[in-house]
């Protein structure tokens, strides 16, 4: 029995047993403290469906071998630049947010190619090259929003230069897929149009992680020298799967917005990135596996525990930004576990 | 190989010039990137010295900080952050008890040794457990670590920890507030203890050099047999020449009402620099500094000849967060304020920008490379939201342009070292 624990602890990895048990516990002060589960698990269900896609651009980099993509940033600014083209050409509900999709597809797709042409040329440092590419890209776009010949009164300041910080889309697709047949039993809402909209992007990923494409891919993260012998072009792939999870990214963050409310411009795609890192990888994914499950879980969990987190902080400490501060904790905590669990020594 | 050789002997000036160009690209594109921004920003030549040299004073210490891991073979301590954190959380309990002037400091300085000893150690255990991805997770450690900096000054202090002060924590009784004050207390409390002008500590620095190379040219005429070699006796006549160019011109500043005359350079700060200077070249040379180079090159060697890897690998990283804990005990008496919950996020990054602006690399830094980047960075700090104000109508523009330059100079240098790790193993196995 105590061996079975031992293993199942080990497989499980104790950082995750970590927030597992605290989310638990939260809950439990949750339901001591009389708040509304069912208003709890409909705000988690919301931010699972809005960060899912940003989440689910993880996978490809992951199994392509590229390591943990926190190179995001760079999809979402293309996702950003598709949300603001539809909206300057006066686009309203689906077909603005189909749209601002389609329009960043092509764009994620070139930047992805580029994106993985550099990280071909610096192997063994993915990571690292990946994380500063997208910060100086999120800086040269900060330069970028300022200077963009975008005419809209939404989007840009009408005084001076430069597009807003924060774009309302209230009237454009706030909450369009949210709202999108959404189920309502008591207290609980189920935003049915977002959950199906990640299912369906999750189902897509699936299907072409099993073309043969998508399986040349997993042969090539998983064994390269394996791969290169039985014919394959290993930098081909890893640049596809680059492709791959920038197009996801653009994706995302639209999603994202559309749930949100806002489109956010200069420093916020920051650290977008390590958020979505650090979902993943509590939902069991490793810097060389993952799944669609993973995603889903990942999301979940993470999410769960930062919806959790802020009411039940403010219960107990008025002030302070105990919430904030568990989210820091926890998503580097998770990170740095499983960059332990690399295969660091020798 | 051979081939190689060969052509290097043929060189001839003008491939040599290509070949520094090529290697010092970042350096040469960041010279002239800045003289376009002090052109364009139309600054007087007094402010902007001024401004360099306060800023030099504050955070040259923070750069010569990260140069030891890089001997180790361990690239860039973006854990800085941590030694940082160290040097605050002195500077916060020295704030509360009171202390001021250099003694404060001094107690700053013991106070913040041991922590960052810890931190240090820590962060060197799981560097160990990392290796070959120890950049990133030097920075994703500075993330983590700033949530539980967080956690202990925003919500601990006053609930769990007790203590009672007005001026220092958050009108709720909990938490500290979001900048500190140093004014009456820490500020300026080593940049005060002397200063002076601008064009005397010119002409100081001229004489120490006249003497220096004066004292090593007189001994050599004297005829101590061997005493200088060829390239060293020219050295020490051009610490002559350019110490009576500097004597002479510190005369002629004087003597004109220049406003560099009412530049006030706090000398002790300068000093202490000299001395980590100093510091950094005396352990490269010791026994340590040859195992940090031995480890450094190739682990597997290392161990093989008896130098136990991990112990001193953990060793550099202690040193460079005990550094890094001082550094910003310099940065923080300069500046002033205390931005509780700020201050210590950048220190890494800008550090690290700043090195490799002045030529480093991952896996290559001195005290040349960490000053003069500390020089490049800093004035491009200076120029470049004036500049950007004057050209583009907003300050706001320089500000991005230089948040691009940071962070795309670190990309770009640790894409290149990527890159050319992965040319030379091709390269060998073919």
């Amino acid at each position: 029995m105590r061996n079975k624990l031992h293993v199942f602890i080990k497989q499980f990895g104790l950082p995750r047993i970590i927030i597992v048990s605290f989310l638990l516990s939260l809950c439990v002060l949750a339901i001591i403290y009389n708040l509304s589960i069912a208003g709890l698990l409909s705000d988690t269900l919301v931010r699972t469906g809005m960060h899912g896609v940003l989440v689910l651009a993880m996978v490809p980099g992951i199994l392509c071998g590229i390591g943990l993509n926190f190179g995001l940033p760079l999809g979402i600014l293309c996702g950003l630049i598709g949300g603001l083209i539809s909206i300057e050409l006066d686009l309203v509900g689906f077909t603005a947010l189909f749209t601002a999709i389609l329009v960043s597809i092509p764009i994620a797709v070139v930047v992805g190619w580029g994106y993985g042409i550099l990280l071909n040329k610096v192997k063994g440092s993915e990571m690292m090259v990946a994380t500063y590419a997208g910060f100086s890209a999120v800086s040269l776009m900060s330069i970028g929003w300022m200077i963009l010949p975008f005419k809209s009164d939404e989007i840009a300041w009408i005084i001076g230069g430069g597009l807003r910080t924060t774009i309302t889309l209230t009237e454009r697709y706030d909450k369009i897929l949210n709202n999108f047949a959404a189920i309502n039993i008591g207290n609980l809402t189920i935003p049915t149009g977002l959950l199906l909209f990640l299912i369906t992007m999750n189902f897509i990923v699936w299907i072409i992680l099993r073309s043969k494409a998508g399986i040349a891919m997993k042969a090539v993260g998983d064994n390269p020298r394996f791969a290169t012998a039985s014919g394959l072009n290993v930098n081909k792939y890893r640049i596809f799967g680059a492709i791959l999870s920038t197009v996801l990214g653009a994706i995302g963050i639209i999603v994202y917005s559309q749930s949100f409310g806002f489109i956010q411009l200069y420093q916020a795609p920051m650290f977008m990135g390590f958020s979505a890192v650090a979902a993943i990888l509590i939902g069991g994914a490793t810097v060389k596996k993952a799944s669609i499950s993973h995603v889903f879980i990942g999301t979940f969990l993470f999410q769960g525990l930062l919806v959790v987190a802020l009411p039940v902080a403010n219960k107990m400490l008025t002030e302070g930004s105990l919430a904030e501060i568990t989210r820091i904790i926890v998503s580097n905590g998770i990170i740095l576990y499983a960059l332990t669990q690399v295969g660091g020594g020798e | 190989m051979a081939e190689l050789i060969e052509v290097n002997k043929k060189d001839s000036v003008l491939d040599k010039i290509k070949k520094f160009a090529l290697n010092n690209m970042v350096t040469i594109m960041f010279v002239i990137i800045c003289y376009i921004g002090f052109y364009f920003s139309n600054l007087t030549f007094a402010f902007f010295i001024n401004d360099l040299i306060t800023r030099i004073a504050r955070n040259s210490f923070l750069v010569l900080a990260l140069i030891i891991p890089v001997l180790a073979g361990m690239g860039l301590n973006f854990a800085i952050v941590l030694g940082a954190m160290a040097g605050q959380v002195a500077i916060i309990m020295v704030t509360h008890w009171g202390i001021v002037g250099w003694q404060g400091f001094f107690l700053c300085v013991l106070i913040s040794a041991p922590l960052a000893i810890i931190f240090g150690y820590l962060t060197g255990k799981l560097l160990n457990k990392t290796k070959g991805q120890e950049m990133i997770t030097s920075l994703i450690l500075g993330f983590f670590a700033n949530g539980l900096y967080q956690l202990v000054f925003l919500i601990m202090v006053g609930s769990v920890i007790p203590m009672h002060n007005e001026t220092l924590l958050l009108s709720s009784g909990v938490g500290l507030r979001v900048s500190i004050d140093l004014t009456g207390g820490l500020k300026y409390a080593i940049d005060d203890l002397l200063r002076w002008t601008f064009p005397k500590t010119l002409m100081m620095l001229g004489s120490a050099s006249i003497l220096i190379g004066g004292f090593n040219i007189y001994k050599y005429i004297k005829g101590v047999p061997n005493y200088l070699k060829g390239k060293i006796k020219l050295r020490m006549i051009g610490y002559v020449l350019a110490g009576i160019s500097l004597v002479i011109y510190s005369i002629i500043i004087t003597n004109s009402n220049s406003l560099l005359n009412n530049i006030k350079v706090p000398i002790i700060t300068m000093v202490i620099i000299g001395l980590l200077c100093l510091f950094n070249i005396f352990i490269s040379k010791a026994k340590i500094g040859q195992d940090f180079r031995t480890v450094g090159q190739d682990r597997h060697v290392a161990t093989v000849s008896g130098i136990k890897s991990d112990k001193v690998r953990v060793t550099a990283i202690v040193i460079s967060t005990l550094l890094a804990a001082w550094g910003q005990l310099f940065f923080l008496q300069n500046l002033g304020t205390l931005s509780t919950y700020g201050s210590h996020e950048q220190v890494g990054m800008f550090a690290i920008a700043a090195l490799l602006i002045g030529g480093a690399s991952v896996t290559k830094a001195n005290i040349g490379h960490a000053l003069l980047g500390t020089v490049l960075f800093h004035t491009l700090f200076i120029v470049s939201p004036i500049a950007g104000k004057n050209l583009f109508g907003d300050a706001q523009l320089g500000e991005y342009f230089r948040a691009f330059v940071a962070y795309g100079v670190i990309g770009l240098s640790l894409g290149m070292h990527a890159w050319k790790k992965q040319l030379q193993s091709r390269r060998r196995l073919s």
